[in-house]
């Protein structure tokens, strides 16, 4: 591509946009390969990218106009998180939600067999409790500490990892070893023996799977039934400078959504996905996640999986400002974020439901009448509650989190 | 100039998994007279390379999918002895988007002098340039010697099976070419899968 920052192209009628090879780039392929970006007279052109960062610093600097973006990308990007400038993103729908698994080596599932076998079986937030007895026992022996990868710091991935181990009782920061690793190296690394474990999208669990080295212990909808993961992610000032085509963009990836999530399309999706240029995994690997199908590696009977990824059914794109703040809350939670700042008005200019309802009203989609909504019951975490009214509350009722960030200095901020 | 702090002094770490890439960049910041350069060819363990090097300035290249793993690294800034910061935060808007075109990213120790970084990063970007640009002419030459053999091939099928001189043959090859809007090396290309067709239906063995 380029010098990108100037646009030279058409830039009222033609869109670039950056993805990573995961099932969650689905949306996009879709929306043109099927055409729903000519359907709403733009033209879309895909560029894959190797790297998280690289996707951020393509749509910082505007050499990608949008992407397919971790959901707490946005917000970490207007904070200006990491040492970094603060460059102000917006989410302007959710592309997907769950899509997500933890996976552990062969060898340390079956210690996690001989140290409670019930927990380890039971698969999803009960399984970390035999977990935390192999830390436990690790710890008593003198071992090395488990070393666990996942995607990017900000990402669900790390926040659900993170949850998981904390409601056992494992320090994510002092327990064991938390490293980054990028997904297409992440089944290699569990293969060479350099991780023990890791949170990351499919089909990149069922690649370790298949490879005979990894054992699927939770899936996303395990952990939160239908929990936020990526997000349209573009900057600011572009739907003020492109009103228009920002609204065309969300349609045909909403209409895109849609098409995914009809069982029936889910083998021609897992079809076009396996081309070397999208995700470049055979459409076999692909079907397991797409049709709820995934093979945990267990060798025992294996729990249904339901919902293992979400594209468009009960208004998941809806861009729920709610996740949005329970997003912040892991964030300061884990001490990613140490300057005080007001949750309400940050999730506001991240988050954008305006856009989203402008451009699906006339698709005839519902959307809800609230921004927010309550997470609780056993489809939050076991049994949690967020209520996004109360952030901070939420934050100091959780059992584990980075001390040394104070929280009041946060409700000075809140009005 | 004026501090012991000079440019020979700044520890500049080029993390490149292409030998010759690597090589190009570490030759031009030398030239340039930052004489300590170290590089690294793999990315396994980049976080414990990195944290006993304890570079000044990191460059990366951008189809490096571990640029992530870096990310990590200075988020959590308390473990890390120095915090680092990506590099093009520092340059103006344009020098980012020449980075990113010219396919590199470089993290440089905080409070470290504008005038530096910038030295360092037009140097980075005009070797990825450099670099580019060679890619680009060593494809062509490949092709070009892909194109010749597969001539030569079909101007020897073409003197046996019609008796010509290797001159008729190239003039016959040539006015196909011409005659369909095609490369010669395209024409050539399709008689040979022809007479491969031809031998294998012969049941010959070639």
């Amino acid at each position: 591509m380029s010098e990108g920052a100037a646009r030279p192209r058409d830039s009222q009628s033609e869109i670039h946009a950056g993805f990573i090879p995961l099932v969650d780039c689905a949306p996009l392929v879709i929306a043109k390969e099927l055409g729903f970006d000519a359907e709403q007279n733009f033209a879309l052109f895909l560029h894959r990218d190797v790297s998280w960062a690289n996707i951020r610093d393509k749509v910082e600097a505007g050499v990608l106009d949008c992407a397919i973006m971790l959901a707490p990308m946005p917000l970490a990007s207007t904070l200006g998180l990491g040492g970094r400038r603060a460059v102000p993103l917006i989410a302007a729908m959710s592309t997907n939600l769950n899509g997500n698994a933890i996976t552990v080596s062969r060898a340390l599932y079956d210690e996690m067999l001989k140290a409670d076998r019930a927990s380890a079986v039971a698969g999803g937030m009960e399984s970390a409790k035999s977990l935390a007895s192999v830390v436990a026992r690790r710890r008593v022996e003198g071992a090395e500490p488990l070393t666990l990868g996942m995607v990017y710091p900000f990402s669900s991935h790390n926040y659900d990892l993170r949850y998981w181990l904390a409601a056992a009782g494992i320090d994510p920061d002092n327990d064991v070893n938390l490293v980054v690793v990028p997904p297409p190296l992440i089944a290699g690394s569990l293969k060479a023996g350099r991780i023990d474990g890791f949170c990351v999208g499919e089909p990149w669990n069922s690649v370790a799977v298949a490879e005979g080295n990894g054992v699927i212990v939770a899936t996303k909808p395990e952990l939160w039934v239908a929990s936020p993961e990526k997000v349209l992610g573009l900057k600011l000032e572009f739907p003020e400078r492109y009103p228009e085509l920002t609204l065309k963009l969300i349609r045909a990836l909403t209409m895109a959504c849609a098409w995914l999530d009809s069982r029936e399309n889910r083998l021609t999706a897992a079809e076009i996905l396996a081309k070397p240029s999208y995700v470049g995994i055979s459409k076999e690997l692909l079907l397991r996640v797409l049709t709820d199908d995934m093979k945990r590696g267990t060798g025992a009977t294996e729990p249904a999986t339901t919902d293992a990824v979400i594209f468009h059914k009960n208004g998941a794109n809806f861009p729920w400002v709610s996740h949005a703040s329970w997003i912040l809350t892991q964030m300061i939670r884990w001490g990613q974020v140490r300057a005080p700042f007001d949750i309400t008005e940050v999730v506001r200019r991240v988050y954008r439901p305006d856009l989203y309802r402008d451009a699906v009203r006339s698709l005839g989609l519902q959307t809800p009448d609230d921004d927010v909504r309550r997470e609780f019951g056993a489809a939050f975490f076991g049994g949690e509650t967020f209520d996004p009214a109360m952030p901070l509350d939420y934050l100091r009722r959780l059992s584990m989190r980075d001390r040394t960030v104070d929280l009041t200095l946060f409700d000075e901020q809140a009005r | 100039m004026d501090s012991p702090d000079t440019d020979a002094t700044l520890k500049i770490l080029v993390v490149d998994e292409n030998p010759i890439r690597r090589a190009i960049i570490e030759d031009g910041l030398k030239e340039a007279g930052f004489s300590n350069v170290v590089t690294l060819a793999t990315t396994t363990r980049l976080v414990d390379h990195i944290y006993k090097l304890d570079p000044d300035v990191i460059l990366m290249d951008f189809e490096n999918p571990s640029r992530d793993v870096l990310d990590q690294m200075f988020q959590v800034s308390r473990v890390v002895r120095r915090p680092i910061a990506m590099f093009v935060d520092q340059a103006g808007r344009a020098s980012i988007s020449a980075a990113i075109d010219a396919g590199v990213s470089a993290y440089i120790v905080d409070g470290l002098k504008k005038e530096r970084v910038s030295a360092i990063l037009e140097m980075t970007i005009s070797r990825f340039r450099v670099f580019n640009k060679l890619r680009i002419e060593l494809d062509e030459a490949k092709s070009a010697l892909r194109d010749r053999k597969i001539i030569d091939r079909a101007k020897g099928a073409l003197m046996k099976s019609k008796g010509l001189d290797e001159e008729a043959a190239y003039a016959l090859l040539r006015k196909t070419a011409m005659r369909q809007s095609r490369r010669i090396a395209e024409v050539a290309e399709s008689l040979l899968s022809a007479l491969d067709l031809l031998d294998s239906t012969n049941g010959d063995e070639r």
